[in-house]
């Protein structure tokens, strides 16, 4: 099985180590910022900003936090919907960007339904996170889990962390935190990033059913001037991948959520 | 710290007050989580739903600068539930001392007051024929420190600190039963704080106020327990072991003063107290002034104690050395490491002094406001005659040397990198400094003396000094075969050893492998890691250590056993701290506070400048009056002339707070010289209520500006609901929450929270209020 990263969001704090530790391993720039009501910034992930932390303060008085990147979907709309193949799955499970294939079409951004990949204007390529795949290749954690000072985030094999997720929901369960649940497990298929959480997704900012319109997506590319074998073969392809995805999906939804 | 970051695993109860740890301090949550796994509460007891309070069990709002009113409570809770820790109060404190007739106090105000300052002859002890305090060790006489104490808390009944805290009832009963509870002999309890209770006009107090309360409930000296203070830099702890503050030499020995200590002896006379381990004191200044003067200092010239610089009997604290300097009585000046044109109280006032100084030297990472000042904001350079120099300073990865940390851990640390292009380590410069000062004096000068005959050989011309010699010198070493002195208690009066600051001794006193390089983790027990790094004094790792266990010598609780008696003989899981060779525990059990002259831990203290024991007085600026009496502020206060008038809560509604974020440091200058720190926090901002957002049409990022009688400062409003409105009395208090991160150098520029600050501090330190002061704001 592939390795995940377990994001605690009631071990959290917000420190942000996360976030500047993946700009760090990555050399990633700063980017011109404004402070705008809210401690989240930059306000999104960016090309050149593959991890955040999104503060949300809720209407009961909570303030909440979540370490944000790329969810590495089992079902993932970037790999699926990208016209060159540039987006692709590694041995490890994770979703590597291939930026010397990426045409900066944006296809990916239009449909993922977590807003994580962005392509940079200065590039015209897409960046997200790419799970550290040179780090974990040499058996280190990622960037962002290295530096978390507190175990909110743990990185290991997916049933493991499965396990202490559900073992932490309990634990936040007896603690009165009744809406604890785990966000992750069924969601795209999996993803690649498991989230404890004491409120409804929503409340974190994480869509409470992910998916993507692939019609939407066929539609956009059958108006699209692509005349050659090579589109009309991946378009079939696509097709055939979003009936597949569908009656999976179809087949989920009894135990979608926890 | 009385313990260690590390030691937090075994808290059953942490409580942070004045501290925002999750934001200030993440590495803390490491460890208070590990305790929370077990079942241990954190609570968070600040005005703000901070990241700490986020995280936290319980989460008390309090209005700044009324910590003392809280404490003052939960102690009164203890008292009325008879939650203390009886037999621990009654043989490790001085609850059965008899107070002297003398003593009292009435409408908030201490015996002894003059003016405003209080002569502390009445707060003593009720002697014997033979001098030796008087006690009743049935707590029952009404002229006990116990029963005094008692009846001093009862004024703090729930009701009236809910009033002027600004909580309600609920939050605090929650609080008080949660904390009170470690009381129990098997429960540790835990207070964290930092700058939210020691910046106030009542800081020290504060901090006593934290003390008594754990030593009723048996919280000090127990694994999981203590006094915890967060230090807010990596260095500080050493900064103050090696007396950067005006008021001490390294080591916490007291300053000489000209006019009472003019010879050794006369120090020797006076500082030195009959009993306690600082009867020990004329050996630490003895080695003190060998490790400055060597060969020079004798028996003969009273080891040059005639060399050392006196204190003319005022205060030269930081607000101190500003109103100095703004009457232009200081000429020059080092500001080293140091930004106070960002950090200081009333900022402006500040910069503006710094404009009568002949010649500044600043070394810093980067240029500094402070060494900017000439050339800052709405100000014409061609005014100012001020000749700075910036000397660039190497980082603390690009130098070698020791860090101590709050837990008293000194930890060497190797150079990781080049300093970049001229930038030079701290002790390059001050040994070139002082070359060149030697240079000049050798040719002559007013008492060329003490220069002239320094012992300081640290390396040759230009070279890096060799910063190992100084760790020998500062570990200390005999001075005739110059073999390094295991620990301080081989020092000696009569010159035969020389030790640079003697807490240290033991960190450096072995050259093949100096314990401060020591890495071993230690593979079980309850994480005191004795053989990683060295913690002074001694390498204990917590301090009063025989309060761990009961006076028979039983571990109060059996899980986390730390120096206990059994078969016959003391185990030691820590270094002790008490005269434990060959006693028995029925003979320390009455001397386990070794360092004050009592040998029992202080819950009436006769030491402070401003009473006894802790009560409440409104911050200097306060939009209420006192509730608990008519002494609005700490009586002891010194009014510095640069303060000016105090403002009016009329004119300044609104209760103006300071704080850190977790993305800037300090005065920012290395943080906001940071593209990835500042892109993530980019702007001055204010953070407040949105009920008084509705109330004055401020939305949220939009511009407002911010203002007290010392000037105005330009910010983005975070209009949020963590602070809330609070009632205090039957008044609606408003609170305007803001970082201090920000000046007008650096990447990310923006205004100065501390323009808004006062020039008033605590009568004991100095210590500014930059925590609790009247504000106004509006749309911008």
């Amino acid at each position: 099985m592939a390795n995940v990263v377990l994001v605690d969001t009631q071990k959290c704090m917000a420190c942000r180590g996360c976030q500047v530790a993946c700009k760090d391993w990555n050399r990633l720039p700063a980017g011109a910022t404004k402070f705008r009501g809210n401690y989240t910034n930059p306000p999104t992930l960016q090309a050149h900003t593959w991890n955040h932390v999104v503060f949300t303060e809720t209407d009961k008085g909570r303030w909440l936090f979540a370490s944000y990147s790329c969810m590495h979907c089992t079902d993932a709309a970037c790999i699926n919907v990208c016209p060159v193949g540039a987006v692709q799955r590694t041995k490890s499970g994770t979703v590597w960007p291939d930026g010397d294939k990426c045409i900066g079409c944006g296809l990916c951004v239009q449909h993922c339904p977590f807003h994580v990949p962005q392509v940079s204007k200065a590039t015209n390529k897409m960046g997200k996170c790419t799970g550290c795949a040179e780090r974990v290749s040499q058996g280190l954690r990622p960037a962002c889990v290295t530096t978390c000072p507190n175990g909110a985030l743990l990185y290991g094999e997916r049933g493991e962390m499965m396990q202490l997720a559900k073992d932490r929901v309990d634990a936040l369960r007896r603690q009165g935190f009744s809406e604890a649940s785990i966000y992750g497990d069924l969601e795209m298929h999996g993803l690649g990033r498991i989230y404890v959480l004491t409120e409804i997704p929503s409340a974190y900012g994480l869509p409470e059913t992910p998916g993507y319109n692939a019609s939407a997506w066929i539609w956009q590319l059958a108006r699209r001037p692509l005349g050659t074998l090579t589109s009309i073969g991946l378009f079939s392809g696509l097709v055939v991948g979003f009936l597949r995805w569908r009656g999976e999906r179809i087949q989920h939804k009894d135990n979608y959520s926890i | 710290m009385t313990n260690h970051w590390i030691d937090y695993q075994h808290s059953d109860v942490i409580m942070a007050i004045g501290v925002n740890t999750a934001e200030n301090h993440p590495m803390s949550m490491r460890w208070i989580d590990r305790a929370r796994e077990r079942g241990a509460k954190l609570i968070s007891i600040d005005p703000r739903l901070t990241r700490t309070a986020a995280v936290a069990d319980i989460w008390l709002p309090l209005r700044p600068g009324t910590d003392i009113a809280l404490l003052g409570g939960l102690i009164n809770y203890t008292f009325t539930n008879k939650l203390y820790q009886r037999e621990y109060i009654l043989n490790y404190t001085n609850a059965s001392y008899i107070l002297d007739p003398s003593y009292s106090f009435a409408d908030g105000v201490f015996s002894g007051l003059a003016d405003d300052t209080y002569n502390r002859d009445t707060w003593k002890y009720d002697l014997d024929r033979d001098g030796n305090p008087r006690k009743d060790l049935t707590l029952e006489n009404p002229r006990c420190v116990f029963q005094v104490m008692k009846a001093h808390y009862a004024r703090y009944d729930a009701d009236t600190v809910c009033n002027i805290v600004g909580c309600n009832l609920q939050d605090f009963q929650l609080v008080a039963k949660t904390f009170c509870a470690t009381g129990a002999p098997d429960k540790a309890g835990n207070i964290l704080y930092a700058m939210g209770i020691t910046q106030s006009t009542h800081g020290s107090q504060n901090v006593r106020g934290t003390a008594v309360l754990q030593l009723l409930l048996g919280n000090i000296g127990i694994p999981g327990g203590g006094v915890n203070a967060q230090r807010g830099e990596a260095n500080v702890q050493g900064s103050t072991d090696m007396a950067m503050l005006f008021h001490i030499l390294p080591g916490y020995l007291n300053m000489p003063q000209a006019m009472t200590h003019p010879t050794l002896a006369d120090y020797n006379a006076k500082e030195t107290p009959a009993s306690s381990y600082w009867s020990n004191k004329p050996k630490f200044l003895v080695s003190l002034l060998k490790a400055w003067w060597g060969k020079m200092a004798t028996g003969d010239n009273e080891f040059c104690y005639n060399w050392i610089p006196k204190l003319d009997g005022k205060n030269r604290s930081h607000i101190a050395i500003f109103e100095s300097m703004a009457k232009g009585q200081i000429q020059g000046m080092f500001v080293w490491g140091q930004n106070p044109a960002v950090g200081g109280p009333q900022a402006e006032l500040e910069r503006k002094a710094l404009e009568n100084l002949d010649w500044m030297v600043a070394v810093d990472l980067f240029e500094t406001e402070t060494a900017s000042f000439w050339r800052r904001p709405k100000v014409d350079s061609e005014t100012i005659k001020t000749e700075v120099f910036l000397l660039p300073a190497a980082a603390s990865y690009e130098k070698d040397g020791s860090v101590s940390n709050s837990g008293r851990w000194i930890q060497w640390r190797h150079k990781a990198v080049q300093p970049p292009e001229d930038a030079k380590s701290d002790l390059w410069i001050a040994d070139q400094l002082y070359k060149a000062i030697r240079y000049h004096y050798s040719l002559g000068g007013v008492f060329p003396d003490p220069i002239l005959g320094l012992n300081w050989d640290y390396g040759q011309g230009e070279e890096e000094p060799d910063i190992e010699k100084v760790a020998l010198e500062i570990n200390g070493y005999e001075t005739g075969s110059l073999k390094p002195l295991e620990n301080f208690t081989k020092l000696a009066d009569d010159g035969s050893t020389a030790c640079g600051c003697w807490i240290y001794s033991g960190y450096y006193n072995d050259l093949e492998v100096p314990p401060t390089k020591r890495r071993i983790r230690e593979q079980k027990g309850i994480g005191i890691h004795a053989e990683w790094a060295f913690a002074w004094p001694l390498n204990r790792r917590i301090l009063y250590n025989r309060c761990a266990s009961d006076p028979a010598g039983k571990p109060w609780n059996p899980k986390t056993p730390l120096i206990y008696w059994e078969g016959g003989e003391w185990q030691l899981k820590d270094v002790p701290d008490f005269a434990w060779k060959d006693t028995p525990p029925e003979k320390t059990a009455q001397s386990p506070f070794i360092m004050l002259p009592e040998l029992q831990a202080r819950l009436f203290s006769p030491g402070m400048a401003d009473g006894p024991f802790p009560e409440h007085y409104e911050p200097a600026e306060s939009p209420v009056r006192n509730a608990l009496s008519p002494q609005q502020n700490n009586p002891a206060i010194t009014w510095w002339q640069g303060l000016g008038e105090l403002a009016s809560k009329e004119e300044f509604p609104y209760i103006g707070t300071t704080y850190r974020v977790s993305e800037h440091w300090q005065s920012g200058i290395m943080t906001r010289n940071s593209p990835w720190l500042g892109e993530m926090a980019p702007e001055m901002f204010v953070e407040i209520s949105v009920e008084l957002g509705e109330k004055l049409g401020i939305s949220n990022s939009s511009q407002v500006l911010v203002s007290t009688r010392r000037g105005e400062i330009k910010a983005v409003a975070y209009v949020t609901r963590r602070l809330k409105p609070m009632m205090v009395g039957n008044k609606l208090v408003e609170i305007v929450g803001m970082p201090w991160h920000w000046g007008y150098r650096g990447l990310f520029p923006g205004d100065s929270a501390n323009v808004l600050t006062p020039h008033v501090g605590d009568p004991n330190t100095t210590i500014p209020e930059y925590k609790a002061f009247l504000c106004n704001i509006r749309r911008a």
